[in-house]
């Protein structure tokens, strides 16, 4: 059984397709990275399959069981979801911010139960954010909120995580940090989905690939089964040098 | 939690006191043994008549009118994301008294003395359903004060026009009374018939609350930690509403409580939304006590309305907030 399983997948918004007939899965230990252009349909692929998106034909199964039956809160608990990062609405503190990551659990900031706390505490010291708990976050720089929001993420214990672009905006270092948090998360037994813009990134960290264009997925699995020269023009549109796992970008087609 | 918890303490000390005072001061001042006697029944039948058939349901309108703005002012904001929600400013407020005007203008009041409240509840429910429903389709907060704006011309258009087409001067002035907001003469009567909308309604509120944290995250994001957000919104809408409406059918339109108050609370409760809301509620309780004792002492020949002053001290801070803010969202 998958841990997180669409199958043939397809969202519409008036005429316009952004998913179509997409099948992929998710399990437990696996890094998969979701690549492709603007508008491929990366965003709208995952909320379908977190059921987010309410009129979409085709099925989500998560645990086996259709995600149209789970309540949000049971959604939550068993898929942690890192939406491209937004500001905060309000000046906010870390640490509360990380604790609404139990709120699946029925916690809230300032209610916690001693599991609760626990679980924050694990994250916010994961994420290394130990000296910045009581700073507001309006207070930090990118690099820091991002990984606030994957401390967040972390603190649900959730057997799986989507994150969407957890590392736009950030510089080189920043990106590294976010990836290796998410890497040990996949480590220690969980699951990942990411999605990326950063083609090296992906090649050095996901155990999978799912390349999409145009709503449709084109191509799905290891890095060395579906990386070439020819996948990075028909997806991209940009000439490429690939030697193993190593890519190198020339230009535009 | 520990901060909240004694905020709250001093919030009930400060409310309890503000009321007490308030039975104390006025046109014959009273000693503090004087009204405590007479609120334990043991004063003199004159006293006792001051104190419980004008002084204390007086005081007690203004605190659950304050207290039903402040927990309006304070969910509005925490669901729309944006400081200067309220319902005032949001057309709520105009809306409830523009429908419970109606109601009197028709004499439909006078069929059930439950007309008038469940009217102001209903135009309440309509103004807040209606700003609830921009805010899914837009993600512009000035679109929505804007709404906000329009919704409240409208109702005070609408309003203008039932004073235009009143029979007599005494239809008129009731309505002006409605449009400016007062809290003078209510007795326990009147109240009983608006409490059990403001205390749902802010029941109500109270139990979404986590919700209105996890909404700082953005929607999407909350959405991600499992908040169900149509239920969040409609609960928000109709608990705001409800109190609101029964703010309105007690004491007609005062604006900016519902502003003033979760803007101080929220510092005292680290910016979280949810824990926002009972502060909010007892602050704004003891504002508009104290509000109103000021209006009864003013020197001036005809009373103040509570409305008129709650304005003229609201609308600057509302002013002051608005600059402060920094632009996050456009």
């Amino acid at each position: 059984m998958s841990e997180l399983r669409g199958s043939s997948l397809t969202l519409t918004a008036g005429d316009k397709t952004l998913v179509e007939d997409a099948s992929f899965s998710l399990e437990r230990g696996e890094f998969v990275a979701l690549l492709g252009p603007n508008g491929a349909g990366k965003t709208s692929l995952i909320r379908t399959a977190l059921g987010l998106e309410k009129k979409y034909s085709g099925e989500a199964r998560l645990f086996g069981e259709d995600i149209k039956g789970l309540s949000p809160m049971e959604r939550a608990r068993r898929i942690a979801y890192l939406p491209q990062i937004r500001p905060l609405a309000w000046p906010n503190i870390v640490r509360d911010v990380v604790a609404l990551g139990r709120y699946s659990h029925g916690a809230a900031p300032g209610r916690l139960s001693s599991l609760d706390a626990l679980a924050v505490d694990r994250a916010i010291e994961a994420c290394d954010l130990v000296h910045l708990a009581q700073r507001r976050t309006t207070t930090l720089s990118g690099g820091e909120l991002g990984r606030v929001h994957c401390a967040r993420a972390f603190a649900a214990e959730a057997p799986l995580l989507i994150a969407d672009e957890p590392t736009a905006a950030l510089d080189p270092r920043h990106q590294f940090r976010i990836m290796e948090l998410i890497k040990s998360y996949v480590e220690s037994g969980d699951g990942a989905l990411v999605v990326l813009h950063d083609i090296q990134l992906a090649l050095r960290y996901a155990s999978k690939l799912i390349w999409m264009k145009d709503g449709r997925i084109l191509a799905s699995g290891s890095p060395a089964e579906t990386l070439s020269v020819e996948r990075l023009q028909s997806v991209y549109g940009v000439r490429a040098r690939v030697e193993g796992l190593k890519v190198e970008l020339d230009g535009a087609l | 939690m520990k901060l909240k918890g004694r905020i709250s303490l001093y919030l009930i000390a400060a409310g309890v006191a503000a009321i007490f005072a308030a039975c104390l001061l006025g046109s014959t001042p009273m000693t503090a043994p004087r009204v405590y006697a007479a609120l334990i029944g043991d004063g003199g039948a004159g006293d006792e008549i001051v104190i419980w058939s004008i002084r204390l349901p007086r005081a007690l309108a203004a605190y659950l009118v304050g207290a039903a703005l402040g927990v309006s002012g304070a969910a509005m904001q925490g669901l729309l994301r944006n400081p200067l929600a309220e319902p005032g400013i949001l057309g709520v407020s105009s809306s409830a008294s523009l429908t419970a005007t109606f109601v009197v203008y028709y004499g439909i009041a006078t069929a059930s003395p439950w007309a008038m409240p469940i009217s102001a509840i209903i135009g309440a429910l309509i103004a807040t359903a209606l700003i609830a429903f921009t805010a899914i389709h837009t993600r512009s907060v000035i679109t929505l004060i804007l709404v906000g704006v329009g919704v409240s011309s409208f109702a005070g258009a609408a309003m203008s026009l039932l004073m235009n087409l009143a029979p007599n001067p005494f239809t008129l002035s009731d309505m002006i009374n409605w449009t400016l907001g007062t809290v003078a003469n209510r007795s326990f009567e009147e109240i009983s018939l608006s409490a059990p909308f403001i205390v749902s309604g802010s029941a109500i509120l109270l139990t979404t609350r986590r919700g209105l944290s996890a909404l700082s995250l953005g929607e999407e994001a909350a959405s991600g930690v499992g908040l169900d957000l149509r239920r969040q919104r409609i609960l928000t809408v109709f608990g705001a509403g409800l109190a609101t409406g029964g703010a309105v059918a007690l004491a007609g339109a005062i604006g900016f409580v519902g502003i003033i108050a979760p803007h101080i609370v929220r510092p005292f409760v680290n910016f979280d939304s949810g824990r926002t809301l009972v502060p909010s509620a007892l602050l704004g309780g003891a504002l508009l006590v104290l509000a109103d004792i000021a209006v009864r002492l003013a020197p001036t020949e005809n009373e103040l309305k509570l409305g008129v002053v709650a304005a003229l001290i609201g609308a600057p801070i509302f002013i002051w907030i608005a600059m402060q803010r920094r632009v996050i969202h456009e």
